[in-house]
Formats: structure tokens, sequence, C-alpha cells
């Protein structure tokens, strides 16, 4: 409480600072205007208020808010009982009450303008943009009869109810026809989006529930604003001036309103998503476009006096998934954080606002009649709203809403800012009793969202109300729910009925053929798949907890002494050696069997997995792996260099730093490179080049990075991996760690394809063995093996305990499995044999192996068809002593 | 009388790429809530009757029990479906072919790929069920308590369910009553 305390003091002083400035410096200026233009030397110092006091005093109104939030946040045992809302408008009492006791009137209180134009759009953009699609449309149908139909019976019997008691005399002595309180009705009938999001994000209640609720503050906003306008058009005209062409006009303008409204959002969205297939290049501000189209969708319906806030939705709703995908993912976090930094912000502001308006005498006007009815009424008209619509849509639902939902549903429909605003524009010469409404909205308003908001949750409790589901997660039950689906539309077909689940196929199939192919980048079609996204999160978990393992147990190393592979390791190099020439006999007649299973129990990690399955169309999602392995992996000494650019992220990526970086990880991933995937290449013996072409190449080097690098592969192949002598080396090599990890699963590619060769390349180190053409010269690699961090391939002991042969081989979560497999004892001096071309172009620089490896470094061009011709090769002459020359064109490329 | 070529020959249904578990399921002998096995070589009114009652949906009045019940018989014809050998256990070549067939219609993944994820989700049952498995273990496949435990958090309530036009729904829970 002390530090809540000092931080509401600190508030305090801010305030007087800003009511203090606010009088002070206006009478100084004059006087110093006065002098400056007489005296003509320079003021050094010159207090420039009023030129800055716009923007200061909005900066500092924000800063004071946010405060305000992180004061109430402090404490989270207040938040469990009281939602955010209501101490938000709480702290606004205080605000304005230290406002008012400086200044003696409200200096600041909530416009409608600004409301409406600044703190709105972003609080609706973001429910637009994270709105559960699918969710929103299979309940369109109920959220469209609450939100028509059950704001225009709150409205009308409100209106007519307070107009009853009126004439029945319960309120005294009111000004105040009848129009004018079905347009009071109109204003306050609407369940407020920014209220209802306040309170039942803290209630976490199913999801039907919530959408339902939600949905319908959200879309009532249409009916709303034509009501609104409808009624202060009617007010203006005058009762007897209205006939039944008005009334009709009035009722088409609804439909123009609300369905124009969306239309604008909707061409909008889809304008974004077209825009957003080509922002590849200004990837650092690509998210920008979010807002400011969402901006310009919610200004021009309201230009076109449509319902903005339907447009703003709808923009949101329909751009979604495409910008989702299109997208760099990086932009996508970003306008994910962005979208609720400036919703989250928007919605603390108006809350407090609304309490600080309410400090302001010149507002209130009480009636006790007036205030105590429309708050009854509108309790009781919600409810049996919500109760007959509700039974009616239980008649043709399938899944009823049943009661206790209704209840919830009823209660909260909190009223908010919305109303308030609207009651502001009244206009006071047409409505006398403008001061009353307004003051019976805040009561209205404070009263549903303090203390609904606060009773919110006990009921919800109390009730047992079907709360959220965990999300799903789990992979199994997204392929049970793609499951749900087909059969669910399959029995539609049978019984030979088009129902909800056909109109959901057909839409989908539309979606694919056409929405997606144009609004989609080519690249990112093929990875619209839930099935994949979760299998790629389970991946990444899988990838953090190992790590984060490692971590704990001190170093990642751990897996390699997993007692119970070694037995199994043994074996299988005795039965290699015992029996190879039988396998090898087997293995052209078996081949498709075994290169099946092989391909299964090959390794490893996550990410491979990926490369695998995807064939590289994730290319981003696999760098934010990377990403986060990196981050867990590497905690050594950082002398950053900070530099700046505006158009760069990781820019202050010491080279240094990634140079450790490299190295460190650079033994464990070869490591796991060849124990993974020597099966594919064909190892190479070193000494093989003579060192005549080594010399001229390492000469020729810094040319060949430019001239041998294939085309197609120029831009995926980095620079950074060649190392043309070693004086280079350190400067400007691995300049983009991101561009490394990208090239480096570019070789698991290609080297997943041709795992079936495993067998060969025993074959190989036999031979190699044999012909004891080991090299024992790469012992002065300096890494240890406890930085083997591999950031591929990781094993996941803790589920990954299962062997090959046992009932299920998940290459995703048991990497390590296959370790022993391929690695048989003799080859356990792992640097005697280099894994292929690939790998030795990423073996970073030593004084003893630059030299024999240099050749190897630059034939980078074509590795597939390179590796690919080569391997048949193998195949057929695998009784030759190992290393196959090098390709012709290799040669080319040198000379 | 239906056979399967009646209803293979369904046009709406050809799309579907699970159309043959789905057409299997008819004629599948477990799905008459009997205990016999196998399958039918054509069914009759009634049991076509009986597959489709696993899609009525629950009204008010419905109690917890029942739709325990009723989850329960979801999830039996759902697991039914998968185990197309009939031993009570979802292996892993069947649950490999149950993806294989739901994701071939997207075109960009082959059969690697369905098997990769068929691998994981098979895993994840494993590691649920079994959390303290050895390496030596031998994890047989999915049995139903596995499969009802998985998927105990999956909302089935308000899913599984199909409209019928002009059929009651009571008359559905009749048509089971009398078998």
């Amino acid at each position: 409480m002390g530090r809540g305390g000092s931080v509401r003091f600190w508030i305090f002083g801010s305030m007087l600072l800003i009511g203090v400035w606010g009088q002070e410096p206006k009478s100084e200026r004059h006087d110093e205007h006065g002098g400056g233009s007489n005296v003509s030397g320079i003021s050094i110092v010159s207090l420039e208020w009023e030129y800055v006091e716009p923007p200061y005093l909005v900066a500092l109104w924000i800063l004071v808010c946010f405060l305000c939030k992180l004061v109430i946040e402090a404490n989270h045992h207040v938040t469990e009982f009281i939602p955010e809302s209501a101490l938000l408008i709480c702290s606004g009492f205080i605000l304005g009450g230290m406002i008012w006791g400086a200044d003696k009137v409200q200096t600041f209180r909530l416009t409608p303008y600004d409301f409406f134009h600044y703190f709105l759009p972003p609080i609706i953009l973001d429910t637009g943009y994270s709105m559960p699609n699918k969710l929103f449309f299979t309940n369109l149908g109920g959220i469209l009869i609450h939100a028509i139909i059950g704001t225009c019976w709150n409205a009308a019997s409100l209106g007519l109810s307070l107009w009853g008691c009126q004439i029945g005399g319960a309120m005294g002595d009111l000004n105040v026809g009848l129009l004018q309180y079905l347009l009071f009705g109109s204003l306050i009938a609407a369940v407020d989006p920014v209220a209802v999001l306040a309170v039942f994000e803290q209630v976490h209640v199913n999801e039907v529930l919530f959408i339902m609720v939600f949905g319908e503050s959200l879309l009532n906003d249409g009916v709303t604003v034509v009501l609104f306008n409808v009624f202060n058009a009617f007010v203006t005209l005058g009762g007897p001036r209205i006939n039944a062409a008005e009334i009709i006009k009035g009722i088409i303008s609804f439909f123009v309103v609300a369905f124009g409204g969306s239309l604008v959002g909707f061409v909008f969205g889809l304008l974004f998503a077209l825009l957003s297939r080509c922002t590849k290049n200004i990837q650092i501000i690509e998210p920008g476009f979010l807002f400011i189209l969402g901006y310009l969708a919610y200004l021009t319906a309201e230009m076109l006096s449509l319902s903005a806030i339907l447009s703003i939705v709808f923009f949101g709703v329909c751009c979604q998934k495409y910008i989702n995908a299109n997208m760099d993912e990086n932009s996508v976090r970003t306008m994910k954080c962005a979208v609720k930094v400036f919703a989250n912000g928007a919605e603390t502001m108006i809350f407090v606002f609304l309490g600080i308006s309410a400090i302001d005498k010149s507002i209130w006007v009480w009636n006790t009649g007036f205030v105590l009815l429309t708050l009854l009424f509108i309790l009781i008209y919600r409810f049996m709203g919500v109760f007959f619509l509700t039974w009616f849509m239980n008649l043709t639902r399938l899944v009823p809403i049943d009661y206790t939902d209704q209840v919830i549903m009823s209660y909260g429909g909190l009223r908010g800012a919305v109303a308030y605003g609207l009651a502001v524009m009244l206009d006071e010469a047409k409505i006398e009793e403008k001061k009353l409404m307004v003051s019976t909205t805040l009561i209205v308003v404070y009263f549903t969202v303090i203390l609904q908001g606060v009773t919110m949750k006990p009921l919800v409790k109390w009730l047992k109300v079907k709360r959220a589901a965990s999300a799903e997660k789990t992979l199994i039950e997204k392929v049970q729910n793609r499951a749900f689906e087909h059969i669910l539309v399959a029995i539609e077909d049978i019984s030979g009925q088009k129902g909800n689940n056909y109109l959901r196929n057909k839409w989908f199939k539309f979606e694919e053929n056409w929405m997606s192919r144009i609004l989609l980048r080519p690249s990112v079609r093929e990875r619209q798949d839930k099935v994949f996204n979760v299998f790629h999160q389970l991946n990444l978990k899988d990838a953090m907890s190992y790590v984060v393992e490692g971590e704990r147990r001190g170093s990642l190393e751990f897996i390699r002494n997993e007692s119970a592979f070694v037995d199994f390791k043994k074996k299988f190099g005795e039965d290699m050696t015992m029996s190879m020439p039988d396998i090898m006999a087997d293995m052209s007649d078996d081949r498709s069997a075994a290169s099946s299973t092989r391909k299964e129990s090959v390794p490893s990690v996550s990410l491979e997995v990926h490369e695998q399955a995807m064939r590289g169309t994730r290319a981003a999602e696999g760098l934010d792996s990377h990403h986060l392995l990196q981050q867990h992996l590497y905690k050594g000494r950082k002398q950053h260099r900070h530099r700046y650019s505006r158009s760069h992220f990781d820019i202050n990526k010491d080279e240094n730093e990634i140079q450790e970086i490299f190295q460190r990880t650079m033994k464990s991933r070869l490591e796991s490179f060849k124990s993974g995937k020597m099966g594919v290449a064909p190892p190479k013996t070193i000494t093989k080049h003579t060192r005549k072409e080594q010399q001229q190449k390492v000469r020729t080097a810094q040319t060949l990075t430019q001239q041998s690098v294939h085309p197609l592969e120029k831009d995926k192949i980095p620079r950074c991996l060649f190392f043309p002598n070693p004086t280079l080396h350190g400067k400007t090599l691995f300049q983009d760690f991101r561009c490394f990890t990208r090239f480096f699963r570019q070789v698991y590619n290609i080297q997943a394809v041709k795992k079936n060769l495993t067998f060969h390349f025993f074959w190989f180190q036999l031979q190699n063995k044999k012909s004891k053409s080991r090299l024992s010269g790469d012992e002065d690699f300096e890494f240890s093996e406890g930085d083997s961090a591999s950031g591929y391939d990781t094993s996941f002991p803790v589920r990954g305990g299962y062997r090959p042969g046992a009932g299920i081989e998940n290459p995703a979560f048991m990497p390590d499995v296959d370790l022993p497999l391929q690695i048989p004892p003799w080859l356990e001096d792992v640097d005697s044999v280099a894994p292929s071309q690939r790998a030795q172009v990423r073996l970073p620089w030593t004084p003893s192996n630059l030299r024999r490896l240099s050749p190897l470094r630059i034939s980078t061009r074509s590795s597939d068809s390179f590796n690919l011709a080569e391997a048949p090769g193998d195949h057929q002459d695998d009784q030759l002593p190992p290393p196959p020359t090098p390709p012709p064109h290799r040669d080319g490329d040198v000379v | 009388m239906i056979r399967k070529e009646n209803l293979e020959n369904i046009p709406a249904l050809a799309e579907n790429p699970i159309k043959n578990q789905i057409i299997e399921a008819f004629f599948d002998k477990r799905n008459q809530h009997g205990n016999e096995v196998g399958s039918f070589q054509e069914i009759g009114f009634e049991q076509f009757v009986m597959v489709m009652s696993h899609f009525r949906p629950p009204n008010l009045k419905t109690t917890k029990e029942e739709k325990q019940e009723m989850r329960k018989e979801k999830l039996r014809f759902l697991f039914n479906m998968h185990d197309t050998d009939g031993d009570g256990i979802i292996t892993l070549q069947e649950y490999r072919k149950v993806v294989e067939e739901l994701l071939s219609n997207s075109g960009a993944m082959d059969q690697d790929a369905a098997h990769e994820i068929a691998d994981a989700a098979m895993l994840e049952v494993a590691s649920t069920n079994v959390p303290q498995m050895s390496p030596e273990d031998h994890y047989e496949g999915i049995t139903f308590q596995h499969f009802e435990q998985i998927l105990k958090d999956l909302e089935m309530e308000t899913r599984m369910f199909i409209r019928f036009l002009d059929v009651d729904t009571t008359t559905m829970h009749c048509g089971k009553a009398t078998s």
C-alpha cells in the first residue's frame, strides 16, 4: 500500500504541476512577448508553454492514466474481486476531485469528439483483429438477433415506460416528450463493447456465451447509431411532421448504415490483404498499415455517416487471416502487440476519463425518479429481452443456451462510454433536459460497470456457469476436430441436407479456391494448415523445454550420457560389422522397406522434422525457433556495440558475439549433423584434394564467393559462410546469424532426401577405417564437449524414452535415438570424417583445417543435384575406397 | 436396404477426404449398440438410423448423466472409426491412415508429413497416458480409455451434431430404445 500511496502522491504532484503551469505561464508569457519584441538579445532559456501545451497535456494525461493502471494492477488481490474498469473509474473520481480542488472547475472531460475519433477506434480494431472468426460466424445469427431486435426492444421499451411513468407522475415536472424519451432510450440501449470486454475478459465464461454478449455489443452499434440519428431527426422535426415516409426512411437507413459500414470495412480489409502481399521489402513499417488502413476504414465510414464501429470490426475480421499469413512473423507479432498496446491504453483512458467527467457540478441534475426508474427498466427489460430472444432462438438452435447462460447474458448488458458520448452529443437547444440525461447516463454507466462488474464474477461462480475450456492445443485434438468437420459434412451429405456444415464447407472451398489465391502470397498458401501449426507449436515447446532441462542440468551434454542408448549402440555396431555384407546384399531388395523405416527413425529434432515435412515452406517459423534456441543457448559474454538503424532489427548484434555463438554451437551441430545425416552424405576424406588445387582456391575464393553460387541459391547462401582467407575471418564473416541458420536448414533439407543411403555410408566408414585414411589433425577444434549446445539435434529425454523398434517412432521427439544407430563405436572419433560437403562448408576456421577444407568450401553450387548425382554412384561402387572425386562442374568453377 | 455402393455414389461425398471411414462406420456392427463385431454387407433403415443417432443434439431437458452417456457414445463412434480392425486398440498404422486421409486434400502435404503428425499425436497420447514409460516399453496403441482421456477437454457437446430436418429428436431416441 505504501508504494501505491507514493505513486498516487506522485500523480497528485504531476496534476498540480499541470494545474499550476496551466495558470501561471499564461500571465508571464505576455510580458515575455512584450519584452521579446523590444530586446534584440537572445534569451537562453525561455518557457514556451503555450507552444507545447496541447500535446504536452495529452502526453501527461496518457502517462497519468497509465500510472493509474499500474497502481491498480500492482496488487492482484484487489483486481481479483473488483474489475479493473471499475477501479479505473474510481481512480478517475480521485483525479477529477484533485482537478476540481485545484481549479474549481472541471477543465478536463471526455468529449465525444475525442472519444469517437481517438479512443474508440483502437479498441474496436483490436477486437476485430483478434476476433475468433469461426466462433463469431457460427453464432452470427444469434448475435444479430440480439443486436438488432434486442437493442430495438431495449430502446423502445425503456422510452415508452419512462414516458408512461412521467404521465403517471413518478418523476415530477419534466419537460420531456415521448420522442425525447425514445431518443434517450436509444442512446442508452446499446451494450457497450468496451465495458463488456473489460469485465468479461476477467470472468472466463465459455466461449459461446462470451461471443454472444460481446458480438452483440459490437454489432448493435449500427442499430444504435441509426436509432439515435432517426430519433434525433424526429425530435428536430417535431411530432406532427413525422409520417410514414419518414419512418420508412429510418428503417431503410438502418440497412444502409449497418451494411454500408460493414461493406466499407470489408473493402478496406481486402485492400489491406492485397497490399500485404507486396510489403515484403518494407517489413519494418508493415505493421503500420494495419493501423492506418483500419483508421481510414473507420473514418471513411464516419464520413459517409455509416456505422464506423461495424466498419472497423469487419476490417479486422476480414483481413486478419490473410495478413497474418502474408506478413513476416516479426511483423505479425509487432501488430499483435501494438494493437493491444493501443487498445488497452485507450480503454484505460476511457475509464479514467469517465470517472473524471463525473466530478463536475455543472453537469449534474438529479431527479431521483428518473434515475432510479431508468436503472430499473434497463435491468428488467434487458432480462426480458434476452430471455425472450433466447427462448426464440433455442427453438431452432442445435445446442440450446441454458438458463444460467441467459442470466449472465442479461446481466452482462453493461453500458459504457458510447452511451455517454452519445448523450453528450445531444443538442441542448432541442432537448431541455440534456443535463439530466447526461447525468443519468453516467449513473447508469457507473452502476453497470462498477456494480454489475463487481458482482459478475461471484454470480458466474454461484451459478456455476460453464467456464471457458482450455484452449485446444494437443495435436490429437486438432486432428480430431478436423475429423469432426468432415464427419459432420459427410453425415449431412448422406442425409441429404444442406445445413450449416454444408454451407461452411462450401465457404471454405470458395475461400480456398478464390480468396486465398488472390489474397495470399503463393509461398504461404500451403502452410495454411492448423494441424501443422499445432505441430509446429508442440515442437517448439519441446525444443524449449529441452533447452531448459539442459540448462538445469548444467549442460546439454546429458543426452550423450543417456545410458539407455549405450549398449544398444554397441550392439548395433557389432551387428553392423558382423553382418555388413548381408545387410548390403539385402539392401537392394529391401530397399523400400528399409528406407521407409529409416526415414522415420531418422533424427531428430523438431526443426528438422519440419524441414522434412514442409520442405522449407516455413522458413520464417524455422527461423523463429532458431531464434528461441539461440537465445537460450548463448549466455556468453556480450560486448554490445550499439549501433542504430531505422530499418533493421538486429543491427546491434556484435560480430564477435555472433561468431562466438557460431563457434560454440558449431561443433555440436556438426556432430548432430554427422550423426543424423551421415547416412546421406558420402564421406569425404579431406586429403584427397591436392594441395595445389587448394591453394588455388584459397586465392580465388574471394571471387568465387560471388561466382560459384548458383543463381537460384545466391540469395539463400550467405556470404558469411565462406572463408576466403584467415584475415577476413572475424571481420566480415557471420554478419547475420539468421542467414547462417537459414542456410543450415537448407542443407538439412537436401540431406533429408537421401536418408536411405545410410547403409552405404556405414560401408564407407568401414572402408575408411580399414584404409586408415582417418585424420587426426582436427583435434584442435576449440570446442569443448560441454559447449555442445546442439540447436538441432536436441533429443527430448523426458518424452523420448522410446527406441526404434518400440511401438512408435517419432522423429519429432526422440531425435537421438538413432544417434547410436549411426555412429558405430569405431566412428567415435567424429572428426575423422567430414559429414558432407555442405557441412564442410561451415566448419569454422582453424589453422589445421582451413587448408584442407578450403577446396570444399566453395563447392556450394547446386549441391542438390551434386549430391544426388553422387548418390547412385556410391551405391554402385561401394566397394571402392571412399572419397569420391569432386564432380567436374566444381572444377569448372574453380578455374 | 442400403449397400456401400449406394453411399459411395452420393456426389456430395466425393470430395470428402475421410469418405471411406464414414461409409465404413455405417456398416460397422459396433455402432449398433450391440456387442457384435464385424460389418454388414447391407443395412436396413433401423441400422441407418442407429448410426445417425450418434449425431442427435441434446436439448434443455437432457440431464447431466444423459449428456455424459451421449458423449461417451459419440466418442465410441469416433473410436470405432479409427479402429479399423476392431481389436479395441488404435494402432499407429491405423491412426496414420486416418491422418493421412484427413490431410490428403490439402495438397501441400505429402504422406510423410501426415505420418509425422500421426506419430507426434500418438506420442502425445502415449505420454499423457503412460507418463512413466521406460524406453523398453512398447506402446501398442490407443485404447478407448486413453482415447477418452486425451479428448476429455474436447468440447463434443457443441460440435458433433447435425440438425435433422423433419426428424424429431425424440423419435431418434425411441429408435435407440427399441433395439
